[in-house]
């Protein structure tokens, strides 16, 4: 089923423009399902489980937010629902498709195409202007330069930086900076947004700022977010609520929107 | 893509100019120097052809000594007149043989002085080396003999001392002794590794005995065998003439050398060829340890952008993706050097060859295959780097710092 996602015998430009199509023939119930996953870090006497058999299920337009304390496994939960990483036993289905079972190349497709990574300590290109830090995916996606100048364009407006495209990440502040990378994890329109702790590194002020775009893409856009936080506070703004507690689920609840 | 890539690796090489400048330095120099070495060899060996060619392919040339160059002697005696003379009379199919012996002394004249080849020889000298009289007359039988004070100007000779004024008739001083002008040779152009074959002064062998080196010597015997004839044949009979002559027992090895024109030829192009690939081979090593300074720079180069490399990754780059960035990279990298090279070495040729007086003889094919080179070695040096780029983890690159 997954043909279409062997990368070797694809041009650059199949693999980049072509969705691997294959991926959307299983009708998915959910967008993203958890089934016993564990993660097991190291190996004998220093190995550490990680997580300790995760069931989950995400649907489509869902916001939610992952709490938990420190070491509870929320990152490495984040890692492997974007595909960054694959579980040591029990299965992921992204889209209805099993990606334990996936090559790296394959993995790195479905981020491609279908999802959009904040990633907690911003992790822009320095040197390298707003602007084309938020086309960069869009260029493994083989747009053209007029259609990713014109959608990175778009997108920084969406996070409120217009006029801001040629500064590079150092003339940028934090909260500046968190809305570069949210922009370019919209760029691509993905379905889903994974965010791990993307307000750690800002202010109440800031973090208000970021919980509200990212209730407008949710809203406006009807892209799932997904993100980890440890402030209640940020929580609130979520439909959902899920507690990680020893690599486990502790609790799941939705949530009232606190209106903003 | 790949002209994103190429775009995104110029800048990532202007962003260090000073550490990818250093980096591409042993290429530069690999490529300059194996370009540059071709460039002259090609061109002081085709000189040589050229000017042995205008020899005529007939001549043979007899020397003192075991294969020596000419003039060379290496302390065996050298010939007298008489030698020229028995080989005229008892070698058949022989067009002319000339007894030469040469010095370099100052001529002047007024108060112009330029130092140039005294060649104390005969009338036959000018049927060996195929030269003409442009004006004036050669030796007469009585100067020959007396060892008069006569002698004949080349072009080169001619133009420094007199200009433009008539050379004929006039007295030029070599040396201790003043002779008059009696003809003008017909200039035969530029020659063999730089000199110029029109920078000598001709008069009679005794004269050149008497008054220059003082004994009955003469240093070489040339040869020009009748046209059609077998030169290998005229050359062994000299060769066994000369045995005899100088009184060597079969067991004795031949002191005195029988060069034809295609020793001759692979005596001058020799050196050349060797000096060209033993050059080459310093370039070729100076070319892999520009190739391992790539690798060791792009190694660095991976190191510091491991966390943009896991931004790649994780936005979803291939490793492909990123190993063909890296790849390109070091290519573009390379390639930079071979044009630098490049450069370099067609200016360095233009000036040497101006400077040695050789022919610059532009070799496209050479040029062509070291730019390739260059970049082969951009691909093979990079790869690894590039390789181990692709590779990295995205969740480990990230936490990079
Ligand atoms: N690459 C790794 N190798 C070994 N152990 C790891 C690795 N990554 C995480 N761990 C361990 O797995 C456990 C869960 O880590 P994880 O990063 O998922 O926690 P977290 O819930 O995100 O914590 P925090 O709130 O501090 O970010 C921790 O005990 C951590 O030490
Ligand atoms: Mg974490």
């Amino acid at each position: 089923m997954n043909a279409e996602l062997k990368t070797g015998a694809q041009t650059q430009e199949e693999s980049a423009n072509v969705p691997p199509t294959a991926l959307a023939t299983p009708q998915p119930e959910n967008l993203v399902a958890f089934r016993g996953v564990t993660k097991v870090y190291g190996r004998g006497d220093a190995s550490m489980q990680a997580l300790r058999g995760i069931d989950l299920d995400i649907a489509a337009g869902e916001f939610v937010a992952i709490m938990g304390p420190s070491g509870s496994g929320k990152s490495t939960a984040m890692n492997i629902l974007g595909c960054l990483d694959t579980p040591t036993s029990g299965s992921y289905l992204f889209k209805g498709v099993e990606v334990g079972v996936l090559s790296r190349n394959q993995r790195a497709l479905l981020r491609r195409h279908y999802q959009g990574f904040v990633f907690q300590g911003y992790n822009l290109l320095n040197r390298t202007s707003a602007l084309e830090n938020v086309e960069l995916p869009l260029l493994y996606r083989g747009a053209s330069s007029s259609d990713r100048r014109a959608r990175a364009r778009e997108a920084l407006e969406t996070v409120g930086l217009t006029g801001w495209e040629t500064h590079s990440p150092g003339e940028l502040s934090g909260g500046q900076q968190q809305r570069v990378a949210i922009a370019r994890a919209i760029v691509t329109s993905p379905e889903v947004l994974l965010a791990d702790e993307p307000t750690g590194n800002l202010d109440t002020a800031r973090s208000r700022e970021i919980m509200d775009l990212l209730t407008k893409l949710n809203r406006e856009r009807g892209i799932t977010v997904i993100m980890v936080t440890h402030e209640p506070d940020m929580a609130a703004f979520a439909t959902r609520i899920i507690r990680f507690m020893d690599g486990l689920v502790a609790s799941d609840q939705p949530n009232r929107r606190e209106s903003s | 893509m790949i002209g994103n890539t190429i775009l995104l690796a110029l800048r990532e090489i202007k962003r260090n100019v000073l550490r990818s400048f250093l980096t591409i330095l042993g290429i530069v120099i690999g490529v300059g120097a194996v370009i540059t070495m071709v460039t002259i060899g090609g061109g002081a060996t085709l000189q040589v052809r050229q000017q042995i060619a205008s020899l005529g392919s007939n001549m043979l040339i007899v020397t003192a000594g075991k294969r020596m160059g000419p003039g060379q002697t290496s302390g065996a005696s050298l010939f007298k007149e008489v030698d020229a003379t028995a080989i005229d009379a008892e070698i058949s199919d022989i067009a002319a043989v000339a007894p030469v012996t040469t010095q370099s002394l100052k001529a002047i004249f007024g108060n112009q002085n330029w130092t140039t080849a005294v060649v104390g020889t005969d009338n036959r000298y000018l049927r060996v080396t195929s030269r003409a009289l442009k004006t004036g007359r050669s030796f007469n039988d009585g100067e020959l003999r007396a060892g008069a004070a006569v002698c004949l100007l080349g072009e080169t000779v001619k133009k420094k001392l007199f200009g433009s004024q008539e050379a004929l008739g006039e007295r030029i001083r070599l040396q201790k002794f003043s002779c008059e002008v009696i003809g003008m040779l017909e200039g035969k152009g530029q020659s063999s590794m730089g000199s110029d074959q029109d920078d000598l002064v001709v008069i009679p062998l005794r004269t050149f005995q008497r008054r220059v080196s003082g004994n009955q010597d003469v240093a070489m015997i040339q040869i020009s065998v009748r046209e059609g004839a077998s030169t290998d044949k005229a050359k062994r009979d000299i060769e066994r003439l000369m045995r005899d002559r100088r009184h060597l027992s079969p067991s004795d090895e031949d002191n005195f050398t029988v060069m034809d024109m295609k020793e001759i030829t692979n005596m001058l192009t020799g050196t050349t060829k060797m000096l060209t690939a033993l050059l080459s081979a310093v370039a070729a090593v100076s070319l892999l340890v520009g190739g391992i300074g790539i690798m060791n720079i792009m190694l660095v180069s991976v190191t510091e952008r491991t966390r943009e490399i896991g931004i790649r990754l994780a936005i979803g780059a291939l490793e492909r993706e990123v190993l063909t960035q890296f790849l390109v990279e070091a290519v573009v990298l390379s390639s930079f050097g071979g044009l630098i090279g490049i450069a370099l070495a067609l200016a360095g040729s233009l000036w040497l060859s101006a400077v040695l007086n050789v022919p610059f003889v532009f070799n496209g094919g050479i040029v062509l295959i070291a730019f390739l080179f260059s970049a082969l070695v951009g691909v093979i040096f990079g790869y690894f780097p590039a390789l181990k780029a692709a590779r990295l983890d995205p969740i480990v690159a990230l936490r990079h710092e």
